[in-house]
């Protein structure tokens, strides 16, 4: 579990998140929603401990993260696991050498052991007779399996990932959302996604936390969700009318009325 | 202020870089990785400036000695201080500065725009540590032997040419290079090729370590590193000479 607690963070004179405080629970897909420049991904790099925020803390399973030296801010972040919006592979090394590599920095097991460790992770992705290509030799949606491989080769405790379907097609971007809450759930891992894809939000975000101009606007589940009456997070989840009218079937199906007619009265 | 600033950052680099490998062997592995990049990388280039800076030392120090009563060894005694002293650590570095730092740079800034460093750094990696300090400890081995090599080759490419113009005989060049030579000329070469080793490498992963935007922004970053790079090279000379000779 991760709590946030009370976090704040200045760039200069501007503000970018305002007293935030939010509990990520493990085994869940938690969700950082909110338009662009609402301080969502600020608020992940501060939780990873890239930024560093001016308030607050940040608690991993009770340890306090933001009052950590660096010794003690690297064992937990062995125990970290992030996929990057770029997906961030080591260009010089091939797919293989990629996923090895944590396993390489932190374990002593021999080569065939982590041989072993690196194919089955790649298999778990669904990523197979690639382990001796280069990351330029890759699609999209491939770079981001072998970076969510190599987010997981080391059994991580909490999964980051950074808008995991920015830039892949729809169906590419169903896959990952399976895999990502398929590990989350095999693995118990607390995983934390920040996204604007509003297929991931209602697929797999057990826990959702929307962001607005570096505040926190709402919070709950995709199920939840439907029935909020918040005009912000209303106007940025169902812009178009088609989504409209997609939340009033959703409704629909949910409560098994239509939302004109609360009481299913024809 | 802005100088200040990145002053007190890149003492803080080098600061930082100064902690416990996470793994003894993968730091090897890239240490070997640089030293082959550095070493290897750099040896085509130095050996064609060495060699024509020699030859051409060689022509012009003949050109410039027109009497007769100066011996024509004196060609050799003359080439062979001037490799040594300026020709090899000096000239040899600032195209270094151009070949390798460019690259380390390049390689950093791009690794830091990708988020690669950001994913070393979360898997509780030091990047300084990881990705700086092997470049600098290569750069220091391998560019004082760059600069040896230099000298060799920069004195058989004098000796090449004097022969080949017929300015002076293999025999006489030799004879020349015998000739009041002083061991602590190679001392102070090898003194700033260290120095010059250390400002080669620190300043440009300086540079790209800290590069902030995208492609755009390498580029700038790249060639800022080999400019302040060159001048902190001919610094740096200016003030070992005053003070090492």
């Amino acid at each position: 579990m991760i709590e946030v607690k009370n976090i704040r963070k200045s760039f200069g004179d501007k503000t970018v998140i305002q007293d935030v405080s939010a509990v990520m629970k493990a085994g869940q897909c938690n969700l950082i929603i909110g338009s662009s420049g609402s301080g969502k991904t600020v608020l992940m790099k501060c939780m990873v401990g890239l930024f560093s925020p001016d308030s607050g803390s940040i608690l991993y399973d009770g340890q306090d993260f933001t009052n950590m030296n660096a010794a003690e801010m690297a064992n937990i972040r062995k125990e970290i696991g992030m996929l990057f919006q770029g997906s961030a592979l080591f260009d010089s090394l091939t797919v293989e050498q990629n996923v090895m590599f944590p396993l390489d920095m932190f374990t002593r097991d021999h080569y065939a052991q982590k041989l072993r460790r690196v194919n089955e992770v790649l298999a778990r992705v669904n990523l197979v007779d690639a382990n001796k290509k280069f990351p330029s030799e890759l699609s999209g949606g491939m770079k981001k399996r072998v970076a969510l491989a190599r987010a997981i080769v080391l059994n991580p405790k909490y999964l980051f990932c950074d808008e995991p379907n920015s830039g892949l097609d729809p169906q590419t971007s169903l896959v990952i959302d399976g895999l990502i809450q398929e590990i989350t759930v095999e693995y118990n891992i607390t995983t934390v996604i920040n996204t604007h894809d509003m297929n991931s939000l209602m697929e797999i975000g057990n826990y959702i936390l929307y962001m607005y101009k570096g505040n926190k606007e709402w919070e709950g589940s995709n199920k939840e969700i439907i029935f909020s009456d918040n005009k912000r997070l209303n106007d940025f989840i169902f812009p178009s009318k088609f989504l409209r009218d997609a939340k009033q079937m959703r409704m629909m199906q949910e409560t098994g009325r239509h939302p004109g007619n609360p009481a299913g009265k024809d | 202020m802005t100088i200040i600033r990145d002053i007190g950052r890149y003492l803080l680099m080098l600061k930082g870089m100064f902690s416990r490998p996470e793994n003894g062997k993968m730091y090897w592995k890239e240490f070997m990785h640089q030293c082959s990049e550095i070493g290897i990388g750099s040896l085509g280039i130095v050996t064609i400036i060495s060699v024509f800076i020699g030859a051409v030392s060689t022509l012009q120090t003949a050109y410039q000695l027109l009497t007769p009563l100066i011996p024509k060894s004196t060609i050799a005694q003359i080439v062979r201080d001037t490799v040594i002293l300026e020709f090899a650590p000096t000239l040899t570095c600032i195209v270094l500065a151009g070949v390798v730092g460019s690259k380390i740079a390049s390689e950093l800034g791009n690794m830091r725009v990708s988020e690669q460093i950001d994913a070393l750094e979360i898997m509780g990696i030091n990047t300084k540590s990881y990705l700086i300090m092997p470049k600098i400890v290569a750069g220091l081995l391998m560019i004082p032997l760059l600069v040896i090599i230099a000298m060799v080759l920069g004195i058989w490419g004098g000796r090449l040419a004097g022969n080949a113009a017929g300015i002076l005989s293999t025999d006489m060049f030799d004879k020349g290079l015998h000739e009041a030579f002083i061991p602590y000329n190679v001392t102070f070469a090898l003194a700033k090729s260290y120095t010059f080793a250390f400002i080669i490498c620190s300043i440009p992963a300086f540079y790209g370590y800290y590069v902030q935007g995208g492609a755009l922004e390498i580029g700038r970053a790249s060639t800022k590193a080999v400019v302040v790079s060159c001048i902190m090279l001919l610094f740096a000379d200016y003030l070992l000479s005053a003070l090492l000779l």
